[in-house]
């Protein structure tokens, strides 16, 4: 049995015939589509090293079965970068080290870029950590994760008027 | 020798692996898929104690998509017994020679498949059926005895004075037992291997803060030379000790591999790292210290009581740090073990300073309000000069520096001295407390090959583990510096086994080791290259001699006349060369590691905030200030302490790994109910870097600085907890359970 599904992943849409019903999106972006990037740490929604952007919205991609989610606009941290120009969250992560070991790291990013998107937590620090602990980090890099995506959110809001404009054409 | 910092060392500069570690290009092992890959998922026991006496063999493999089981019918036999211990400090490994089980979770069989999801279902068609027996393994239920060695080699009892006498004399004395729980690495990159077998050859990607040992252990037991065997650990998803050396599922990846004849990727489930890649095991410390009215010790004695397996030896080597951080003429530090049903506990960030701290800094806490002294002045009177046990002077302390900075930013001298004393706007209440940070400046042996090319530029090798200290930035620094070449003409690369040793990323030795063995080898090749200039008369710089020529910017000067150079790319191209390399070590110079006691210093300030009905606890602040000798990079340095601190916290507030004494199983193995510190749980930390210049520790005067963070930190909270309620809660982690109850 073979079932053909259909995702737009980072823009580009890509058709896979699914042999196993049991494939969560993780597995089929890191398995079949070679996009290692989101990583597995838990595989049970706990740790969040795995989210992704699924029509706009975070989720942890392996609570995620990708049968489920035919036609699916997917943005993975592979997709953030813009013509060998780093996302304004991929920057800031940089600027205030707000990583060691790298491990949840794409999910980090990918979670924040959510959260800027989501206007939930504006520049506010305690929003900012609350929105954020669904990513663990077992480094502790927590203090330069706030910070980022703080500068983050300022530099995006700047740049496009629009908190979050950034990625809307993917949200669509 | 050239000294020659500056440029390079000391700067915050930012991750040089970051921009691939932020868009998802670094590729950690489980992220390798090489051509025809199968994948392997490991079963795991139930039962702590007896063997497997069925799996339904028929049922996994009637699976579609199964490609073979492994057990212990059809296992590659090993060329030496994996019980077989490489050395003192080596590990018995479960894998698949037998059907015993000696602990949960252990390995019992590995179901290899076209797919991930194939070989999932494959593993739980087993069914494991078992001759179980009772297990044991709960702290001090076993027969106690006292250990030959804890930790890596270390006494199990050292003192000096007498600590019945010191008691005796004292006029204000404590004796209090601490409990410190179980805990597991539970690094977020789960260990993982991919294998690939030619022949006798063997590739394999897999974390390891050790590649060196990790390369001798396969030798060992697959009967190869260690040069068929190549290890590409580039990048280790966190380690924390789970990954020191090479644990049962990565070496049954390899045997997979091995098995089938095709490359093969095993990657640990979660609830499978709760049994075969190591845990700390749970502590029960008894203090008893005993001062003169004015604060001065007079005696202590710390007693330690913990559990290894039935099968190997690790002991928590709680009681050490008491060896080196209070003065005091009577002195008592030992260890106790008793055997239980669980797997061998291992080293685990700041091993037996972290629970050994959150014990002692409490119980001088105890100590302090018997005499109705402050903490911090408490500590002061009992200032070392010395290290207590040897006599030896410090390479270098500045501790009196730390108190005081970290004192002031906190507003330490505010403090009450009596608990309860302070709320919060909305009713809660605050506690202020302190801790001691201590960590050995150790190291061990690395080895690194610099080559200066005819480009001008260099290439600089060393198998380094990166697992987020920051190897790829602080020694390209030291590499820079020590050839005189701007950061962006040098080639750094490490992470693999066929490079020179790069020593352990462990034990806080990493950068110390690694970096004194690049930084040798970079003056080495630059005197390999100024004897090239300095021997031929058609260069500016005949005859200056080695010592008379300096190195910056890619081009040799004449110390007495830096108009006279030349760049790196003409001296070579003169002299026909392609390159010149050399290579460097890095260990401990062994006269100065025997005349000076070498250690991290620090103190921590800890504000938690109680709710007095619910019992609640959350840190509010957090205040390190760290003497480290020198800092090659602020901002890695920094997060180093971060990291630290907040494993502090989990130490101090959430980490408690619960075992069912009956199936002897960890009940609450995942990272939902095993609780660290989530970003909400960390509202303000930070970190002060306090000068201090050691010209004993090694040539750059680098002391290691990724676990002295713990320490000081869980008893600052610990004792913050006390100030807020005046509860004293001598059972680690403190929950609001126990604060309450």
């Amino acid at each position: 049995m073979s079932i053909p599904i259909t995702l737009t992943v980072n823009g580009i849409p890509r058709t896979v015939a699914l042999e196993d019903p049991r494939v969560t999106l993780l597995d089929l972006l890191r398995e079949r589509l070679d996009l290692t990037g989101s990583k597995k740490g838990c595989d049970r929604g706990q740790c969040g090293a795995c989210t992704v952007l699924l029509d706009g919205r975070r989720v942890n991609a392996c609570l995620a079965l990708a049968v489920s989610h035919d036609g699916a606009h997917v943005t993975t941290i592979e997709g953030l970068a813009r013509d060998g120009e780093l996302h304004p969250v991929q920057a800031a992560f940089i600027a205030h080290d707000g990583f060691q070991c790298g491990f949840c790291t794409p999910g980090q990013i990918v979670s924040a870029v959510g959260l800027i998107q989501e206007g939930q937590a504006g520049d506010d620090p305690e929003r900012i950590r609350e929105g954020m602990s669904g990513n663990l980090c077992r480094c502790g890099a927590y203090a330069g994760i706030t910070e980022a995506v703080a500068t983050a959110h300022a530099a995006m809001a700047g740049a496009s008027g629009l908190p979050g404009g950034y990625l809307r054409e993917d949200a669509a | 020798m050239l000294e020659r910092h500056g440029s390079s060392i000391g700067q915050p500069l930012t991750r040089r692996d970051g921009p691939d570690k932020v868009t998802g290009a670094a590729r950690y092992a489980a992220d390798v898929h090489p051509e025809g890959l199968l994948h392997a998922v490991m079963a795991v026991s139930t039962i702590a104690r007896g063997r497997v006496a069925h799996l339904d063999l028929a049922a996994a493999q009637a699976h579609p998509g199964v490609v073979a089981v492994m057990t212990p019918e059809n296992a590659p036999r090993l060329a030496r017994s994996p019980d077989e211990k490489e050395g003192p400090v080596s590990f018995r490994l479960d894998l698949l020679q037998n059907d015993g089980v000696r602990y949960a979770s252990q390995p019992i069989a590995v179901v290899i498949a076209e797919t991930l999801e194939a070989a999932t279902e494959g593993a739980l068609l087993l069914n494991p059926r078992y001759e179980a027996e009772t297990p044991s393994v709960v702290l001090g239920a076993g027969e106690r005895f006292t250990p030959q060695m804890v930790g890596a080699g270390l006494p199990a009892a050292m003192g000096s004075g007498d600590l019945e006498a010191g008691l005796a004399a004292a006029e204000a004395r404590i004796e209090a037992t601490y409990d410190t729980a179980a805990q597991y690495h539970n690094a977020l990159e789960p260990h993982a291997s991919v294998a690939e077998w030619d022949g006798d050859r063997l590739t394999l990607h897999t974390p390891t803060q050790g590649l060196y040992p990790a390369k001798a252990r396969l030798a060992a037991l697959f009967g190869l030379p260690p040069e068929n065997i190549r290890i590409h650990s580039p990048y280790l998803g966190g380690g924390f000790g789970s990954k020191g050396f090479l644990s049962s599922p990565q070496i049954l990846g390899v045997m997979a591999a091995k098995l089938v004849g095709r490359p093969v990727k095993l990657v640990t489930r979660r609830e499978q790292m709760f049994g075969p890649v190591g845990h700390r095991a749970s502590t029960r410390q008894t203090l008893r210290l005993g001062a003169k009215r004015d604060g001065v010790l007079t005696g202590y004695g710390h007693h330690t009581l913990t559990l290894t397996s039935t099968y190997d030896d690790f002991f928590e080597p709680a009681s050490v740090l008491s060896r080196h951080l209070y003065a005091c003429p009577a002195i008592a530090t030992n260890h106790e073990a008793s055997r239980a049903d669980i797997p061998t506990p291992l080293f685990m960030r700041a091993p037996g300073e972290a629970p050994g701290s959150v014990a002692l800094e409490s119980a001088l806490d105890e100590l302090a309000l018997e005499l109705g002294i402050d903490p911090l002045e408490l500590r002061l009177r009992n200032y070392a000069e010395v290290e207590p046990l040897s006599g030896r002077p410090f390479s270098s302390k500045a501790l009196r520096e730390c108190y005081a900075q970290g004192a002031e930013r906190f507003g330490w001298a505010s403090r009450p001295l009596e608990p309860r004393q302070m709320r919060d706007a909305d009713g809660l209440l605050v506690g202020w407390g302190l801790g001691t940070a201590t960590y050995p400046a150790g190291m061990f042996q690395g080895e690194a090959r610099a080559t200066i090319r005819a480009d001008g530029t260099a290439l600089v090798e060393t198998a380094a583990q990166d697992m987020g200290q920051g190897p790829w930035t602080v020694l390209a620094q030291i590499a820079a510096d020590g050839l005189g070449l701007p950061l962006d003409r040098l080639d750094l690369r490490i992470g693999d086994s066929d490079m020179p040793n790069g020593g352990l990323a462990g034990g806080s030795t990493a950068t110390a080791t690694t970096g004194t063995a690049v930084h040798n080898a970079a003056q080495g090749a630059v005197a390999a290259l100024a004897a090239l200039a300095t021997n031929d008369p058609a260069s500016p710089l005949y005859g200056a001699g080695n010592a008379g020529v300096t190195a910056a910017e890619g081009r040799l000067s004449r110390r007495d006349d830096p108009s006279r150079s030349e760049t790196f790319s003409e001296i070579l191209a003169r002299a026909g060369r392609d390159s010149v390399e050399a290579k460097g070590q890095g260990a401990g110079e062994p006269a100065s590691r025997k005349a000076y006691a070498m250690h991290a210093h620090g103190a921590v300030y800890a504000e938690v905030k109680v709710d007095p009905d619910l019992g609640q606890i959350r840190v509010t602040r957090l205040v390190g200030a760290f003497a480290a000798g020198r800092v090659v990079n602020p901002r890695l340095v920094r997060s180093q302490y971060y990291g630290g601190m907040i494993w502090g916290v989990s130490l101090a507030l959430h980490e408690h790994a619960t075992l069912d004494a009956r199936s002897g199983r960890v009940m609450n193995n995942n990272l939902a109910e095993y609780h660290v510190p989530v970003n909400a749980d960390i509202p303000s930390v930070e970190a002060i870097l306090v000068e201090e210049h050691d010209p004993h520790v090694n040539p750059l005067g680098i002391k290691g600085v990724g676990e002295i963070g713990i320490t000081g930190t869980a008893g600052a909270i610990a004792n913050a907890v006390w100030h807020a309620t005046g509860v004293r809660v001598r059972e680690i982690p403190i929950t609001l359970d126990r604060l309450l109850g």
